[in-house]
């Protein structure tokens, strides 16, 4: 079973502070879904609001198409994951597990049975007597999977469940979480401020800043279609280019910055719409360091400008080239590390270009700052 | 102990060593094992102490649990009653406590925001400042004849006549009750100071009950604290002395108020010290026994 879960203009606030405002976002049933936002953006408030922890001040919250306010944590249909586990340290992995099903007076067999059927969801198959302590930080993961599946909720609440894992296990993780929810078929909601999870495990996600909704859509869409400069920023890399809108044409818009001149394509503004611009409108254009490449890439590209090399930062996989124009505005390009460079290090005027396909126009807004 | 001097310093070493051995040795080894001897030994005059009559007995202990030698009694059924109904009384006074400070305990290290729980244990603590005996004397003015719940029972109407508390041991259990509460709340607070909030979210999250939820998750993790609470508050209350003699009725007697009588008005100081070594000896085993029942070690209850 799996339901849908509906947030109707909800507001949770705590004396005169709002953790989040005003939210409305509609979650479809066996969809995975991520609020992506920085810490203090209100993401875990509204977790808390979905589970029961706390009432919104103001709104809905629909879970199934029942009004859940009233209803406690114990008796609604979700069952959360906690940032740190939660696991129980005195009882052990299968008892943990059981939990739900002992208080809920299931007998002892049938727990034992349950739990065993959980381990071997989550592959820690035999692993039903030790106690927490004695796993693994990614078996512990899982056994906090496990115990919060063992209710058989319709939807699953993560709070940052990973981020106490350290890179690869992390990575592997991902994988995992993704590869449960397509099996056990339930909505999953996952609080993050981990851009990278989100978009590799979600089917949509939401970003939020200072308890608000900036965008909802699917991961491809937040990540190349931006609504607002935070969005732009907070999610993955971004080129700000502060400028003025010379000539508008359709969707197409032309941007002066710093004695430049670019093209690059509106922004949307959500639900198919887009930004309309006039000429002289103070605009921000935003491209991403791996849509701006060297002159002599083989990539097409409208857009040709020139920069000045300050520095380059070797990633591993990638290579991060830091530019300015005329000392202001900062440039960053990223590269494979198969390209070559060398002859960079000394240049004065590096020639870069980009497609203005790859460049969003939006108006002048905060950026989310590191 | 080289480790222990380099880590602490000499000064601090020294110290430390000199001020636990004058504690340990001095006050409680040394006339622990002066009682225990003098329990074994006959009252007789100091000038007759080390003479040929001055040699171990078991008399005292025979006294404690047959009575006098003239007596008919088959067992000393006034002492050894007394002492029965002063350990049966400090177990139900120590559960009694238990129950009373569990919530309040709970209540101030999980629920209430860090102010209250501050609040709170500054009222607990502050009743404290007044000596034990003045607050049972205080007890006995609250509880007497024409005190001040009888007079406000008096004037609601709710009774006709003024109710004995003192005589009913009323007034007792409550003292003994109220005397060391302190005692099972803060091991009790300390034990559920430590448990992550987390973990009762999640236990509530997975639809248990708060009952249940105290028991699986709240009790299982304080039971070091509560056995620590439980352990002094039976001892003290074992070991009363000023409370039962003012808030005791005329019939109810304490055990300690048996030993009291030994040393200081029957002049026996023998005597006095087998009764103390019997109180102090099966405290100790019902200590040890409870423990082993609620598994919990001597390491856990001192943490």
């Amino acid at each position: 079973m799996s339901a849908d879960v509906e947030l109707q203009n909800v507001s949770v606030s705590f004396g005169n502070f709002y953790a989040a405002k005003n939210v409305s976002v509609k979650i479809e049933k066996g969809e995975f879904f991520s609020f992506l936002g920085p810490s203090g953006c209100g993401k875990t408030t509204l977790l808390r609001a979905i589970s029961g922890f706390s009432e919104p001040s103001d709104g809905k919250i629909l879970i199934g198409n029942q009004d859940m306010a009233g209803i406690g944590p114990n008796k609604r249909p979700t069952s959360l994951i906690f940032q740190n586990l939660a696991l129980f340290p005195l009882m052990s992995v299968a008892d943990n597990i059981a939990f739900s099903l002992e208080v809920r007076g299931t007998g002892k067999v049938q727990r034992r049975k349950r739990a065993d059927e959980l381990l071997e969801l989550v592959a820690l198959t035999g692993q039903g007597d030790k106690k927490v302590h004695e796993l693994s930080g990614g078996q512990r993961q899982r056994v906090a999977i496990a115990r919060a599946l063992a209710i058989e909720p319709e939807v699953l609440l993560l709070d940052e469940p990973l981020s106490a894992l350290d890179l690869k296990l992390r990575q592997k993780m991902r994988i995992e979480l993704r590869e449960i929810q397509k099996r056990v078929g339930i909505t999953f909601i996952y609080i993050t401020h981990d851009q990278g999870e989100a978009l590799t495990m979600s089917d949509r996600i939401a970003v939020m800043n200072q308890g608000e909704l900036e965008q909802i859509g699917s991961c491809h869409n937040v990540y190349e279609s931006p609504c607002t400069p935070f969005v732009a920023t907070f999610v993955g890399e971004n080129n700000a280019f502060y400028g003025t809108v010379s000539a508008v044409d359709g969707d197409m818009v032309n941007v002066s910055a710093d004695g430049n001149n670019f093209s690059a394509k509106a922004g949307d503004l959500g639900e198919g719409k887009k930004y309309t611009f006039k000429k002289g409108d103070k605009v921000i254009m935003f491209v991403r360091p791996e849509s701006i490449f060297l002159k002599d890439q083989n990539n097409q590209a409208d857009n040709v400008f020139t920069a000045d090399f300050k520095a380059i930062e070797f990633e591993g996989n990638l290579k991060n080239i830091y530019m300015s124009i005329n000392g202001k505005q900062n440039v960053r390009c990223s590269v494979s590390n198969a390209v070559d460079t060398t002859v960079l290090s000394n240049s004065k005027n590096v020639e870069l270009k980009f497609s203005s396909r790859d460049a969003v126009v939006l108006p002048v807004g905060p950026l989310a700052v590191d | 102990m080289n480790y222990f001097f380099n880590k602490n310093g000499p000064l601090i070493s020294t110290y430390l060593i000199i001020a636990i051995s004058f504690w340990l040795v001095f006050l409680i080894i040394i006339p622990q094992l002066y009682m225990f001897d003098l329990s074994f030994r006959p009252n007789i005059p100091p000038l007759l102490r080390g003479g040929p009559d001055d040699v171990y007995t078991l008399t005292h202990y025979k006294h404690f649990l047959f009575g006098s030698e003239t007596s008919g009694e088959s067992y000393n059924y006034v002492d050894v009653g007394v002492f029965r109904d002063t350990i049966l009384i400090a177990v139900l006074i120590t559960l009694i406590n238990l129950c009373f400070c569990y919530p309040i305990a709970f209540y101030i290290a999980k629920v209430a925001s860090p102010n209250t729980a501050r609040l709170l244990i500054v009222s607990l603590i502050i009743p404290f400042w007044i000596n034990e005996l003045l607050r049972s004397f205080a007890l006995r003015i609250l509880f007497a004849g024409e005190g001040f719940i009888n007079n406000v029972l008096l004037k609601l109407g709710l009774i006709d006549n003024g109710i004995n508390f003192i005589a009913m041991d009323v007034a007792l259990y409550t003292g003994l009750n109220y005397a060391y509460i302190l005692l099972m709340i803060f091991p009790l607070y300390n034990a559920m100071e430590t448990l992550d909030k987390n973990q009762l979210e999640a236990a509530e999250d997975l639809g248990s009950s708060m009952l249940k939820t105290h028991f699986r998750i709240v009790i299982p993790h304080a039971k070091a604290g509560i056995a620590s609470g439980c352990t002094m508050v039976f001892m003290l209350t074992a070991g009363a002395l000023a409370t039962p003699v003012v808030l005791s009725s005329p019939n109810t007697f304490w055990f300690t108020q048996l030993i009291y009588q030994w040393f200081n008005m029957n002049d026996n100081w023998p005597r006095g010290a087998a009764y103390s070594v019997v109180l102090l000896s099966v405290s100790v085993v019902f200590v040890l026994l409870m423990m082993k029942i609620f598994k919990v070690k001597i390491g856990e209850i001192v943490r």
